[in-house]
């Protein structure tokens, strides 16, 4: 397949190639890290994730057209203002959804599967009577449009870099959070032992909540970011659900190192297949890898050492 | 909208009912026709849902999960035929009223809902389905009770039943024509096929592949994505790598729009046509959501664009907007979908009747004057007789008709050759 082409086009291509694979893997990890700090940290199935990014999308979307309606001349920046809001907006109603129906549900985590499902119905309904049932085009400003042309076949996306660099950053934050914070000592002290945690004075409930609402506003900020690659829509939500899983169940559910792990995994596994093969059957092809390793190692990639 | 739908007259004509005919003769006294419906005995043999001044029909549409995006144009370009119907006096002197049911989605609903309105309801017709999945569905129901579906989409083709009128084009129409274009306007040389990986795509490709290796040109890629699919870079590396004249795409629902926004932002400028993009699945509603600054450029080969200038289509847009509000966009499918309860009514009246089967006899050879997209004659296979057009993406999100073709093109759904 590559004897017609010269050594430097196929280094280019390559490397572009590679940096497919990275804005994929970047793509992963902002999708994932929401789900792994709520699944992996909390034990909640998620399935209304999708829905929280949407959200932000939406948010995005409404915060563009503000911008573009009152202040044309700020147009060009109010993507950083709609990640914050999207952030808000998504985290708040995370806050709200575990006030109100995921906190009763702590003993039975099977079934906040079936009432999380039932709530991404709810909110994809509520999406299509407000926004109505076709996709909105978000406008992007023109800095984030194009590419950098680096050589004459190596064109670098900036969206692309924007959501590595993107990616980069909440990780880091999270990170920081999670390990570095006295929040971050609470919530894994009340994820390995809940009525230790309560004895020592630590406000569980409290804990929970913040966790979920942290975990939901990164969906959000997530779903903004991709009004840059993707769709917006009541039921976009539901594009990115598999995946999402997909890599928080194989890097391990509760390390955020395997999440990380697992998106980059999965990400250059498929995108290099991409390339070779067709896409579908790149996808049947990384599934199975995935199922693979899965049975070899059910606790998947990464897992923490807990006594039960 | 004018007024007049010219039926050719056909074999059925006469064996019109003489009251019809003396009615049709009494020309200038026209309300006269509206206000002194033919006997309920004569235009209703099969215990439909018909009385002395009503007839009763189905719109059947996702108006509910994820393909409410698409359907909901149809939904509204149906109400809006069946209203100005009515306002003109209805059919056989009988004001149409729907049923709306909603198939949610979901292809076992369609059929559960269109049984409902077979059986329960006794429609006299039902107005809808979008994907070919939900149509194969609902398509034993509609065979066993024998009820008449109008179908909106353009689709593979592959299918002809005696309970359907195909309102929009099967592959080789929009198809053919469209690569025939490309290579005659733009001397196009080679082409990567891409698709969402589904029977449409993969038999529009099929088609699509047979025909250029007939013309001799080459196929260097040929890519299917599945259903939902997000990252398109891989596949824009393999096009930078190949270098194909032409992009033929038929992706579908969100990977539309990833698909688009991610060309953009690879640096491939549509505009300059190099690579050129030719779809068949992006209609003016898909560009809603990819954003026309993100589609600017590319090529579509389809039989009806909001930007056609005819007369009947300006009164159409206007009729539309009135309707459904002054944003709103109308695609190909939403054209073909207003058509059907106009081909409905016209042969009905042709038939003097709303029995199915005399219906269905009198369907083939039914004309449209007035159709927006011009004119369309119905073929004895059922599907329609039409042009096929290529309209180039502007940013504003409307397409610029840059060709069409001089003749009707007859409908081939099971073509010769290219299966």
């Amino acid at each position: 397949m590559f004897a017609d082409y010269s050594t430097s086009e196929l280094m280019s291509i390559f490397a572009m190639q590679g940096f497919a694979g990275l804005i994929l893997f970047s793509v992963f990890v902002l999708m994932a890290l929401g789900l792994a700090i709520i699944f992996g940290q909390m034990g909640v199935i998620n399935m209304a994730h999708g829905e929280f990014m949407i959200l932000g999308a939406y948010v995005t979307y409404l915060t563009s057209n503000v911008f573009a309606d009152y202040m044309p001349s700020l147009f060009g920046s109010y993507f950083f203002i709609a990640m914050i809001l999207a952030f808000i907006a998504a985290g708040a109603l995370g806050m709200f959804v575990e006030w109100a129906l995921i906190r009763h549900l702590y003993k039975r985590p099977l079934d906040t599967l079936l009432a999380t499902w039932g709530l991404s119905l709810i909110l994809q309904q509520i999406y299509r009577s407000v926004f109505g049932a076709r996709e909105v085009g978000v406008t992007l400003p023109d800095w984030l449009m194009g590419s950098i042309q680096l050589t004459d076949i190596v064109e670098v996306p900036i969206n692309g870099i924007f959501v590595m660099s993107l990616a980069i950053t909440i990780s880091l934050i999270v990170a920081i959070l999670m390990y570095k914070s006295r929040w971050g000592i609470q919530v894994r002290s009340v994820v390995q032992n809940r009525p230790m945690a309560g004895a020592v004075g630590i406000n569980t409930a409290r804990v929970d909540r913040l966790t979920f609402g942290l975990g939901c506003g990164i969906a959000g900020v997530a779903g903004s970011a991709f009004t840059m690659i993707g769709s917006t829509g009541p039921t976009s939500g539901q594009l990115y659900i598999v995946d999402t899983f997909l890599v928080v169940v194989f890097g391990g559910a509760q390390s955020l190192l395997g999440t990380i792990a697992s998106a980059f995994t999965i990400s250059q596994a498929q995108s290099t297949m991409e390339f070779f093969l067709s896409g579908s059957m790149s996808k049947v092809l990384t599934l199975l890898f995935v199922v693979g390793i899965l049975m070899l190692r059910p606790q998947g990639l990464f897992s923490l050492k807990v006594r039960r | 909208m004018a007024t007049t739908i010219k039926t050719r007259p056909t074999g059925s004509r006469s064996k019109l009912p003489g009251l019809v005919k003396s009615l049709m003769g009494a020309a200038a006294f026209a309300t006269m026709a509206l206000t002194a419906p033919i006997s309920l005995a004569e235009v209703n043999t099969t215990g439909l849902a018909v009385t002395e001044d009503t007839v009763q029909v189905g719109i059947l549409h996702s108006v509910t999960g994820t393909m409410a995006i698409s359907e909901t144009g149809s939904v509204q370009a149906e109400k809006l035929a069946i209203e100005q119907i009515n306002a003109m006096g209805g059919v056989l002197g009988r004001k149409i009223e729907y049923i709306q049911e909603d198939g949610a989605s979901d292809w076992p609903t369609f059929a559960e809902k269109s049984r409902k309105l077979l059986v329960n309801d006794k429609v006299a017709a039902v107005f809808g389905c979008w994907t070919s999945a939900s149509r194969k569905a609902v398509l034993p129901v509609f065979e066993q009770y024998n009820g008449m579906l109008y179908y909106p989409t353009f689709y593979e083709g592959l299918e002809q039943s005696p309970n359907v009128i195909y309102t929009g084009q099967e592959a080789t129409q929009q198809i053919l024509a469209g690569i025939d274009w490309v290579v005659k306007a733009k001397n196009a040389k080679t082409f990567y096929l891409l698709g969402s990986d589904y029977i449409w795509p993969r038999t529009s490709n099929k088609i699509a592949r047979k025909h250029i290796e007939k013309l001799g040109l080459k196929v260097v890629g040929e890519d299917y994505y599945p259903l939902g699919h997000t990252q398109f870079n891989s596949i824009i590396n393999k096009f930078k790598l190949k270098k194909p004249d032409v992009i033929f795409a038929s992706v579908v629902g969100g990977s539309n729009v990833a698909f688009y926004k991610q060309l953009k932002a690879a640096g491939i400028d549509m505009t300059k046509e190099k690579p050129l993009v030719l779809t068949i699945s992006v209609t003016e509603d898909e560009i809603l959501g990819i954003g026309g600054e993100n589609i600017d450029g590319a090529y579509a080969s389809m039989k009806y664009f909001q930007s056609l200038t005819n007369e009947n289509n300006i009164a159409f847009v206007k009729a539309f907007k009135e309707r459904w509000g002054d944003d709103i966009v109308i695609g190909d499918v939403t054209q073909a979908a207003y058509l059907g309860p106009w081909l409905w009514k016209a042969a009905v009246e042709a038939a003097g009747s709303f029995d199915i089967d005399k219906v269905r006899a009198a369907s083939p050879g039914i004309e449209l004057t007035t159709a927006p997209e011009g004119y369309v004659k119905v073929h004895p296979n059922h599907h329609l007789w039409s042009k096929t057009r290529i309209g180039n993406a502007k940013t504003d999100g409307q397409y610029e008709i840059v060709y069409e073709t001089p003749e009707l093109i007859e409908p081939d759904p099971f073509p010769e050759g290219y299966q």
